[in-house]
């Protein structure tokens, strides 16, 4: 058992997640596109690759490279069973986040955010609920435009976030930030799609590890 | 670290604050148990067969048991399935690994979100099928719904179906979306879907129903009323082709009413509908006084004239107040007024 959780780890890219995009795909899915210059974050500058009329164009080789560790770090949660939970406060794409969460097994949280959901966790729910072990912010701002509650309320419960961070973002607390677009439907689509994946992928693994190590 | 001297009061557990009470599943099945164990006894007390031992056999033998004479039925001894007495609950909601069942857990409306979730997808499944029906050029269905006779579930009923509590905001919201669902032409493909949420609303206007006329030996058509006002009972026989001949219980309405404000009552459905004259009637009227016995005799004629009159007439007496059921009784007097409105002169000192 010991085993099966140390193995992974000593690869740097066990579940081969740099094989399930391209920059290619990227950029037909128009994730480099940002918001314009006046919504420009002072914290997305290292990000961004340039600005043309006024539009900000967002480097995809970082976004490669903060993607790759962020699906490495996703695979990993759901090999070791961990709970990941889905927010996006996009009105748009609220139902396929939802659907996407539903066909991994995982959980989602599109809707207004309660005040006390993970800090008062044991009032609201009951006393013995598990908080998730992930977070995966398919858009960090909610619909005011300021960064989403939940950013700051994992930090204070200590649980790791990955996000797609757009130029109008802060990617300050978030530990696995993707500079990428969140507003394109094709963006998210991709998104969408590619942690599906990771997620179904490391899951599979660990019920072929299980079931390998009850053969022998 | 000093102690802090408080109260017993203080260090009281607020019980309150905990919420409502929560049943467990083994309290919940061991209820169950002892109400099946008490049925067959109280089956074997009756003398009757413990298996074939029906709910209202069970409520006939706790009020032959148990004589109760208050008026509220809750406050009275009762005993049935433990699903009737205790509200339903939810259950945990997560599995032994600590997993949530439910996809939205996190949200802490899941069933409300999942509901709008379900209806959201309905929504999208009729765009689908509009665009491909316009793709292949057939027109839309247009079947029409029967609007008038059905409303939404109201906020409270959709609470106890899902168990959850809800917002207005919340509720107007999901009858909103089904109110998009329902407009599009398409929409009668989650007709099912709909249904679970629409509510049958009765006929308002039940058509009363008048009894056609009667014929006696004679050939001469009548129809019979009956008419109440405070304790009077009257029952009124009127028959056609009359010279406007009125008896009460035998005796001539000259006689019986010698005020002139009675015999006024009594020819106002008459006089209404310009039939003075060509009526007969023959009552009996008991109980009441003087006004109150004039009153009833009054409705009864009203409504045995219905019979002979157009449809447009008996509205318009409907309207004129003639086929009303006048409520009005003598209110009661309370304790410390001297009547029923009148107070104690009072003093200023």
């Amino acid at each position: 058992d010991a085993k099966l959780l140390s193995e992974p780890l000593s690869h740097p890219d066990f579940f081969n997640v740099k094989e399930l995009f391209s920059l290619k795909d990227l950029f037909d899915a128009r994730v480099h596109l940002g918001h314009k210059k006046g919504c420009r974050h002072r914290f997305m500058e290292p990000y961004i690759f340039g600005c043309r009329l006024d539009q900000d164009i967002i480097d995809l080789d970082q976004t490669m490279q903060h993607l790759q560790l962020a699906l490495n770090f996703t695979a990993h949660i759901a090999y070791r069973k961990g709970i990941i939970l889905f927010i996006s406060r996009k009105r748009q794409f609220c139902h396929l986040v939802e659907s996407t969460a539903r066909e991994c097994g995982e959980y989602a949280h599109t809707r207004y955010w309660q005040g006390g959901l993970f800090t008062n966790a044991h009032i609201q729910f009951g006393s013995g609920v598990r908080l998730p072990d992930l977070i995966i912010f398919l858009s960090s701002l909610n619909n005011v435009f300021e960064p989403h509650v939940a950013i700051r309320d994992a930090a204070k419960m200590n649980i790791p976030t990955v996000g797609v961070v757009d130029t109008n973002c802060n990617p300050c607390l978030i530990t696995y930030p993707i500079p990428g677009n969140d507003d394109s439907p094709t963006a998210m689509e991709l998104y969408c799609k590619l942690f599906k994946m990771t997620i179904i992928r490391a899951k599979d693994k660990r019920r072929q590890s299980e079931i390998f190590d009850e053969l022998r | 670290l000093r102690l802090i001297y408080t109260t017993t009061a203080v260090q009281r557990k607020n019980v309150g604050a905990s919420g409502p009470e929560k049943y467990t599943e083994a309290f919940i099945k061991k209820q169950i148990e002892e109400f099946n164990l008490g049925k067959r006894h109280l089956a074997n007390m009756m003398g009757e067969d413990p298996e074939t031992f029906t709910q209202e056999d069970i409520d006939r033998a706790i009020a032959y048991l148990f004589p109760s004479g208050l008026f509220d039925k809750q406050a009275r001894p009762m005993m049935k399935h433990p699903t009737e007495i205790f509200p339903e609950q939810r259950k945990i909601q997560w599995g032994e690994d600590g997993r949530p069942f439910h996809f939205l857990f996190y949200t802490g409306k899941q069933s409300y979100y999942s509901l709008m979730h379900e209806t959201y997808e309905k929504l999208l499944n009729v765009q689908k099928y509009q665009d491909q029906l316009a793709a292949q050029d057939l027109p839309p269905r247009k079947e029409k719904r029967n609007l008038a006779g059905s409303r939404w579930l109201t906020k409270i009923e959709l609470e106890e179906m899902l168990l959850e509590k809800l917002s207005d905001d919340d509720y107007s919201r999901f009858i909103q979306l089904l109110q998009k669902l329902m407009t599009l032409p398409c929409g009668d493909i989650e007709e099912k879907h709909i249904q679970k949420f629409c509510k049958e609303v009765p006929a308002q206007l039940q058509k009363v129903v008048f009894e056609p006329l009667k014929y006696d030996e004679r050939g001469v058509a009548f129809s019979t009323g009956e008419g109440t006002r405070k304790t009077a009972r009257a029952s009124a026989i009127v028959y056609d082709n009359g010279t406007g001949k009125i008896t009460v219980n035998g005796i001539d309405i000259l006689h019986y009413f010698p005020v002139l404000q009675d015999r006024e009552q009594l020819l106002f459905p008459f006089q209404f509908l310009d039939r003075v004259g060509k009526h007969d009637m023959v009552c009996t009227v008991s109980g009441g006084g003087r006004s109150a016995q004039a009153g009833a005799i009054r409705l009864a004629s009203a409504k045995a004239l219905r019979s002979f009159v157009t449809e447009k007439e008996v509205e318009f007496m409907r309207q004129a107040g003639l086929l009303t059921f006048d409520p009005r009784v003598k209110e009661r007097k309370k304790p410390g007024q001297e009547g029923a409105r009148r107070k104690f002169t009072w003093k200023k000192r």
